[in-house]
């Protein structure tokens, strides 16, 4: 249960593509993220499959069946919104059971479900409590609650974590984490958070203008990006890019190198360079350095002794170059 | 940056405030000072008016010659009935301008508004004599169609700016939670727009219930609501003045009283939209 399979799936708006054709299969208890840049169509992606959005043109299977033409209801599917999206007019026992009173399930069997969802997100305190006396956390727990009761197939997550500040967006992303192993169930989850996407993924689809960029999991994107743009989007701090001569050495017009693969040292190395700003984390230090191939970022384990002004000598771990020929693509 | 106001400009703002509201509400105290006189006093000038016994006579006189509880049920029953029906209708309606809207959504709005206005009685003979051949001349099911026709614009108009604040994603979320699109109205849209459906069904009974043209034209007794109740005292001469007065406050009073208790609701309602 809960295989997802998109066929030359098109989207336009008027005379505008916004997803040209694309194919993607999810596996049965994936978890799968869409990430990308805001625009780049993950979200109407995940619409289409929900059924919010008719197809332009292809088709969608869900667990082998023709879903295309389904209405939402009817793709055993469970959906979390960004803006938590609960009934405000109704208590958070409502909020929950509202799926099953639709599925005309015995009320007796509905209460015992609502409980048991409550349990698993430590909701018991809150069942009369409205959606506006309860916390932002507390309220996309609800929102989790009531696609939990409807045993659904897959769990489709639009952007839940945006509205949640930092700390709690760490809590949130563990507790979806641990549901995920709990429940085994699909699930196909929207951010522009490339963090929470490495975090979570079993199987990262990166986005953009609508096309699939790569598919793998984070440890692949991360080693082995496609294409300029991936390697650019995966990774934080975002990797450096170098062009020109320092490139023609390595037969290549791009090389990238990550922060983290970048060794620093104010006595010796590759690349001379300035530091113009220095962040020191206690467990980190990142550096932004301006040397003859531009601006590049390194990240230090620990505390690293450079300031703003001082010079700095970079170099990069040969083994931890990505190659980029002159259409981006990964040599 | 708050506007600075000084304490004399506020001092004068509130006076003209005062003035245009005492010359607003004005007819409506001369109308309820003169049921208090004798025809013979209220016919008089104003200065005498004021200082001339007070009396319930026109009262006692208005009761005594009509029956004021038909009148009083006919309003109540076309009005609420009238909105109730007009609910029925637009409720669907504002929900698919709200949330499915098309091209000319907003034109079949504006189309709807303008049929406001135009002046009623252009219309008049073609639905007085639809009226007849139906048999619904001086009947309360017949006032009840043609005052939730002329209030149903409205009626929609609010309905549609009290839906569009309602986030897509709620109903979204209903449809994902299984809900037919009847299930999502009535469970998840309407409870969330009661206070917008009240402020409507409030301003619509109040224009129902003080709509004279219809209800004048298309009743003769059996139907008759306050309105026709009032237009009965009414002569060319004017020799009628205090028990007019009297039939024209026990017509408002009921509407008045409603009104004050839900000022609140009928503010919020008018101005809903205006700010978010």
């Amino acid at each position: 249960m809960g295989q997802i399979e998109l066929k030359g799936v098109t989207k336009r708006f008027g005379d505008v593509e916004v997803i040209p054709p694309l194919d993607l299969m999810i596996d049965e208890g994936e978890f799968v993220v869409f990430v990308g840049p805001s625009g780049c169509g993950k979200s109407t992606l995940l619409r289409l499959i929900a059924g919010l959005e008719d197809v332009s043109g292809g088709h969608i299977e869900i667990d082998g069946a023709d879903a295309t033409d389904l209405p939402p209801a009817k793709r055993s599917l469970a959906m979390v919104f960004q803006s938590y999206a609960l009934y405000p007019h109704m208590s958070v026992r409502k909020n929950i059971a509202f799926p099953l009173k639709m599925a005309k399930i015995d009320p007796a069997v509905a209460k015992e479900k609502v409980e048991n969802a409550a349990r698993v997100l430590n909701l018991g305190d809150y069942l009369e409590r409205r959606p506006g006396q309860l916390s932002g956390g507390q309220r996309q727990r609800v929102a989790i609650g009531r696609a939990i009761v409807r045993e659904p197939a897959a769990f489709l997550f639009d952007e839940p974590l945006s509205n949640l500040d930092a700390a709690l967006r760490v809590n949130m992303r563990l507790e979806i984490s641990e549901l995920h192993q709990k429940l085994k169930t699909t699930m196909v989850y929207v951010t522009h958070d490339q963090v929470e996407a490495m975090t979570m993924a079993d199987k990262i689809v990166v986005l953009r203008a609508g096309h699939i960029e790569q598919v793998g999991s984070p440890l692949e994107l991360y080693r082995s990006p496609r294409n300029l743009f991936v390697a650019g989007f995966i990774g934080s701090p975002k990797m450096n890019f170098i062009e020109g001569a320092e490139a023609a050495k390595h037969d290549a017009h791009t090389i990238g190198i990550r922060p983290e693969h970048t060794l620093v040292s104010a006595t010796e190395g590759r690349w001379k360079g300035k530091v113009t700003v220095s962040e020191h984390l206690g467990s980190d230090t990142f550096l932004h350095v301006e040397t003859e191939h531009g601006l590049i970022n390194v990240r230090g384990d620990g505390e690293v002794s450079l300031h703003a002004g001082d010079t700095a000598y970079l170099s990069p771990d040969e083994s931890q170059l990505h190659r980029f020929d002159a259409q981006g693509m990964a040599i | 940056m708050a506007r600075k106001v000084s304490n004399r400009r506020r001092v004068i703002m509130s006076i003209i405030a005062w003035v245009m509201a005492f010359l607003i509400f004005f007819p409506i105290l001369w109308t309820i000072i003169l049921s208090f006189k004798t025809e013979g006093d209220a016919i008089r000038a104003p200065l005498q008016v004021l200082t001339s016994g007070w009396t319930l006579e026109s009262y006692h006189t208005v009761f005594e010659r009509s029956n004021y509880f038909r009148h009083f049920m006919n309003s109540v029953v076309i009005s609420f009935g009238s909105v109730f029906l007009a609910l029925v209708i637009a409720i669907p309606a504002a929900w698919a301008m709200a949330f499915v809207p098309g091209k000319r959504t907003k034109d079949v709005l504006m189309w709807m508004l303008s049929t406001k206005m135009m002046p009623a009685v252009g219309v008049l003979v073609p639905i007085y004599l639809m009226f007849r051949d139906w048999g619904l001349l001086d009947t309360r099911i017949g006032l009840i169609i043609v005052l939730c026709l002329m209030n149903l614009p409205i009626v929609i108009w609010m309905l549609f700016t009290y839906f569009k604040e309602i986030p897509n994603d709620i109903l979204e979320a209903a449809r994902m939670d299984g809900a037919t699109l009847g299930s999502e109205i009535i469970y998840v849209l309407t409870p969330m727009a009661i206070p917008g459906i009240a402020s409507t069904l409030l301003l619509n009974v109040i224009l129902a219930w003080n709509e004279a043209f219809w209800t004048l034209n298309l009743t003769a007794a059996k139907a008759a609501p306050l309105t026709a109740f009032i237009a009965a005292y009414s002569s060319p001469e004017g020799l009628f003045y205090a028990k007019l007065s009297a039939a024209s406050t026990l017509a408002i009073a009921p509407i008045l009283i409603l009104g004050w208790f839900s000022q609140k609701q009928l503010v919020r309602g008018l101005t809903f939209g205006a700010v978010k």
